[in-house]
């Protein structure tokens, strides 16, 4: 034990020296989260709309009118010319094509019902289903505004004058809410999971090329000829940037919350007890590749590889549902995916210890095991 | 500048040998990479497939259940919960365990009938908001076909909407992701191997043995990374290749151009590594610079997994000095858009001239060093 | 006397190589031992397997009374150790890796203070305490790792190449402080590859690959092998396996 306190001071000494592991620690992570907090989004804005009217007709025109009136279509050229429309989303110039055929307003009338196409640049599937909603939502409210218009008898609910005939119509009005997010914003989505991400490359990367930086100086086998316990040693390389490591936490915690606005609804004691446990496993993971790898630059490639593996199978930018099951049943082996997923769910839901204790038993049962190979993996006799 | 060097042509068969003499490294360079983009093609998805729907109703009478038959008849959705009251659903959408709820209000067949608007609330767990909002557009259509079906098509217009998605019409995410992949994976074996290797070099002191001997210093940096190249090339190859049999990307446009454009960029990342480990004095300090200078930049402002256009407006004009995002433009542009030179010559322009821009740095800064 | 280090038939193999074969010998008590031998001869090799840092493929040793595999713990009480590359902190201080070793040996606080004090005014390094390590000369910081070696007072200490790339006045200074420690009852087991400082050891052995082609006083060998220097020796006996392995090139 008192060794431990020994090896304690001279790992935190090393670490307040060195001023690359303290721009590690302090100063990429807020650069990073400045910077990713806002480039990590899915956000669709707008689209840039090319209009091929073929009808040019009032209903036509107010297709359009609708469509820009949203703010989600910028209409930034138009043609009769379907060629010269295709011409100009190959060349990136538009990402929707607005089609309405020759007689549109006359078949509106006529048949109550007329076809207007709609050609998205599917290049980002995701982003083109999200424009092609707001697209459905435009023109069903257009739909309607035209149907009033179009006979004026049925847009009087409220005058009990004449009741129209009904023909057995049925109307479902539906409205929607999204919850935890009112104003969609990607950000307070991203952040926790970015916060994740910072939190587990300090805690891997840096304990791995800690410990690989003593191999390669020699000082490694200094202190494995020491009577110091391998478990002793193990402690003194884990707790000092585990308890960085949390601070780092906090640290990134406090500027988004206060710089970025990102929402802290639940408990905030569950979000550090679950990154405590967290960071175990994390750190085990280190300790792990820096018993396998001979040189910093292994340990780095390796570490590097292992986390991206990680993070981009985490559901941190992408959702873990949409993967292959056999993807999501590797993706229960990943500790960040739990965290990721237990820091939305107390930060943005206000989720209760009850709720995210799956995710906590989880990050408890990998931790261990992960801690427990890497100690056994790390031995002071090479065999 | 003599290019036929027999001094040069030595060096760069030593090199060669060097690299194909570290098994372990190479097979790592060729197998790693290669498994990336398999494993990131499968894992990088947005398509929502699985919806999980808590159906919360009051007063369960004959059109609610046929609605609800209709979700559970949906191969997209999934019920996981039927409640009587709204109190079921935000302990489900805290544990994660449903993704919408559909809410209905009580005597909601009789007022179909009437022909009164029955009300329908649905509530969707917003935390990802694409998501959230495609959820609820495929909600609002279960819901909007259900109407058609109760014969809602009277009098009244309905303009039509016809989607075509252009280019991907199955909206498959491969499609998007796996060309970005490959340009991550170039970027990984080029500007950041080739900045570690050489910063290792110099501090080691080899690279000073290299000086001193009649090689030029661009003799030098051209022997060092040409083995390094050969290696994106084969990564290239894999990676396409995987994208092709694996995830059927489609190649509509010219695949010679595409290897064109991928030397390009990894000749782009190579200069960049030797810059990186020319500029910096460690090892270490080398190696953070390539995370920080390269792969960061490629996987967060290329437009690989985050649109640029997402991107807040004073951000975008940053990505322009990101090499990655110019060769998406033209991997996308050849394998989903088949489109050609006549189109994609104002990236490839961005690059050629971003590789003369930073060639000539490098060298400089080698020179430099020397001096 | 007991011997300090007992080795018997010790081996170790990678694989198809064989870097020790079949060691055995002893090393008394207080005894200055000069284990020699070319690069590659498989001394680091064998010093390893004494402190305990490799297992041996067979074989046994037993270091201060205890077998080096069963008893590593107790061992590693009874040792110090200055390896071939430095391995104390640069970025420690002075005192600050004095305390260190002293508080991981299990010294108390006032031992510490006591015999790092003694330590630094023996090395006039005292002014130089709170330096960091890094600072200092090569010879300084190999005269201190030498000294923090043996600040738990270990009953066998091992140097590997302890004067590498010093200054002859730093050499001979070390070999003073070698003598001291052997004065005071420490064994020393000291490889290096300075023939001439193979003279000042009591008794010396010469590994060629991996084998221990000569065991004894340096007199006695030279008297021995009819040489008039260790040099000499050396090189008769290295050069067969210098041939060999120049031929199969």
């Amino acid at each position: 034990m008192r060794a431990l306190r020994f090896l304690l001071r001279k790992e935190f000494l090393q670490i307040f020296r060195d001023r690359t592991i303290l721009g590690m620690l302090f100063v990429m992570p807020a650069v990073q989260l400045l910077v990713l907090a806002n480039a990590a989004s899915f956000e669709v804005k707008s689209a840039r709309l090319y209009v091929v009217d073929q009808d040019r007709t009032t209903a036509s025109r107010g297709v359009v009118d609708r469509l820009a009136a949203s703010g989600r279509f910028v209409p930034t050229a138009a043609s009769p010319s379907l060629a010269r429309a295709d011409d100009a989303m190959l060349a990136r110039e538009a990402d929707a094509i607005l089609v309405v055929p020759a007689g549109f307003e006359r078949d509106l009338a006529r048949d109550g019902r007329a076809p207007v196409q709609l050609i998205l640049d599917a290049e980002d599937g995701a982003a083109a289903g999200v424009m092609q909603s707001y697209a459905a939502r435009i023109l069903a409210g257009y739909s309607a505004e035209l149907g009033t218009r179009l006979h004026p008898a049925l847009a009087s609910v409220g005058a009990r004058a004449e009741p129209p005939p009904r023909r057995g119509r049925a109307v479902i009005e539906v409205r929607q809410r999204g919850w935890y997010n009112a104003e969609l914003e990607y950000r307070d989505y991203m952040v926790p999971g970015i916060l994740v991400v910072l939190v587990t490359m300090i805690g891997t990367l840096l304990t791995a090329m800690n410990i690989v930086r003593e191999k390669e100086a020699g000082t490694l086998d200094q202190l494995n000829v020491t009577p110091v316990s391998r478990g002793t040693f193990i402690a003194a390389k884990l707790i000092p940037l585990w308890s960085l490591a949390l601070l780092d936490l906090a640290l990134g915690l406090a500027l988004a919350h206060f710089a970025f606005g990102v929402p802290v609804r639940g408990s905030l004691a569950v979000v550090f007890l679950a990154a405590a446990v967290y960071l175990v496993g994390a750190l085990g993971i280190g300790l792990w590749v820096s018993a396998i790898v001979e040189t910093q630059q292994q340990a780095m490639f390796v570490t590097f590889s292992i986390m991206m593996v990680y993070l981009l199978m985490s559901g941190i930018f992408t959702p873990v549902r949409a993967m292959p099951t056999w993807a999501q049943w590797v993706a229960q082996a990943s500790p960040v995916m739990h965290f990721a997923q237990l820091m939305r769910a107390v930060l943005l839901k206000g989720a209760g210890l009850a709720d995210v204790a799956r995710q906590l038993a989880m990050l408890a049962l990998i931790g261990t095991a992960v801690l427990t190979l890497a100690v056994r993996q790390y031995r002071k006799r090479t065999a | 500048m003599a290019l036929r060097s027999p001094a040069l042509g030595a060096f760069m068969v030593k090199e060669l040998r060097h690299i194909l003499r570290d098994r372990q490294t190479l097979l790592v360079l060729l197998l790693l990479p290669l498994a990336m983009v398999v494993l990131f093609g499968y894992a990088l998805r947005s398509e929502v497939n699985d919806v999980r729907v808590v159906f919360v109703d009051p007063a369960p009478d004959a059109a609610t259940a046929a609605l609800r038959a209709r979700f559970a008849g949906n191969g997209r959705f999934r019920i996981v919960a039927v409640a009587a009251t709204t109190a079921a659903v935000e302990p489900l959408f805290r544990r994660g365990a449903a993704d919408v709820a559909v809410i209905v209000e009580p005597g909601f067949a009789g007022r179909l009938a009437e022909g009164t608007p029955a009300r329908l609330l649905l509530v969707g767990d917003a935390s990802d908001p694409n998501t959230g909002s495609t959820i609820q557009a495929y909600s609002r259509a279960v819901v909007a076909a259900y109407q058609a079906e109760l014969g809602a098509a009277g009098p009244g217009a309905r303009v039509e909407l016809m989607t075509r998605m252009r280019f991907n019409p199955r909206l498959e995410s491969a499609n998007l992701f796996v060309p970005g992949l490959v340009a991550l994976v170039l970027t990984l074996v080029t500007a950041l191997m080739t900045a570690i290797s050489l910063s290792r070099e110099k501090e080691r002191g080899t690279l000073e043995v290299l000086l001193v001997s009649p090689l030029r210093p661009w003799q030098i940096v051209l022997g060092k990374v040409l083995p390094y190249l050969l290696l994106a090339f084969a990564n290239v190859v894999t990676a396409l290749l995987a994208a092709w049999l694996v995830f059927r990307v489609p190649f509509r446009g010219s695949v010679a151009l595409l290897l064109f454009a991928s030397l390009l960029y990894a000749m782009v990342g190579l200069a960049l590594g030797v810059l990186i480990a020319a500029a910096t004095d460690s090892q270490r300090a080398a190696m953070i610079g390539a995370m920080a200078g390269t792969m960061l930049p490629t996987v967060m402002l290329s437009g690989m997994i985050f649109p640029i256009a997402s991107l807040p407006g004073w951000l975008q004009p940053v990505t322009y000095v990101v090499p990655a995002r110019w060769f998406i433009v033209v991997s996308r542009g050849i394998m989903l858009k088949g489109v050609g030179v006549e189109y994609l010559w104002p990236s490839l322009l961005v690059l050629v001239t971003m590789l003369a821009v930073l060639l000539v740095a490098a060298i400089r800064r080698f020179k430099a060093r020397l001096a | 006397m007991s011997a300090a280090i007992e080795v018997r038939g010790l081996t170790r193999r990678f694989g198809a190589f064989t870097a020790v074969d079949a060691i055995t010998f002893d090393v008394r008590e207080g005894e200055v031992f000069g284990f020699l031998g070319a690069n590659g001869a498989g001394k680091t090799t064998a010093i390893k397997m004494l402190i305990g840092l490799l297992a041996p493929t067979s074989g046994e040793a037993r270091v201060a009374g205890h077998d080096v595999l069963a008893e590593a713990d107790e061992v590693r009480r009874r040792i110090g150790y200055m390896s071939q590359r430095f391995s104390l902190y640069d970025d420690l201080t002075v005192r600050e890796n004095v305390q260190l070793y002293g508080g991981v040996y299990g010294l108390t606080d006032p031992e510490i203070r006591e015999r790092g004090g003694a330590l630094l005014e023996r090395l006039r390094l005292v002014h130089a305490g709170d330096a960091r390590l890094g600072t200092l000369p090569l010879g300084w910081k190999q005269k201190l790792a030498f000294s923090v070696a043996l600040l738990h007072r270990p009953a066998v200490v091992f140097l590997d190449e302890p004067t590498g790339g010093v200054d002859p006045i730093t050499r001979r200074q070390f070999w003073e402080m070698i003598y001291a420690a052997a004065a005071g009852g420490t064994t020393v087991f000291v490889t290096t590859h300075y023939l001439d400082e193979a003279e000042y050891c009591d008794r010396v052995s010469i590994m060629v690959d991996g084998r221990i082609a000569a065991l004894g006083t340096p007199d006695e060998l030279k008297r021995r092998f009819d040489a008039a220097t260790l040099d000499e020796l050396f090189v008769r006996l290295a050069r067969p396996a210098a041939a060999a392995a120049a031929g199969a090139v």
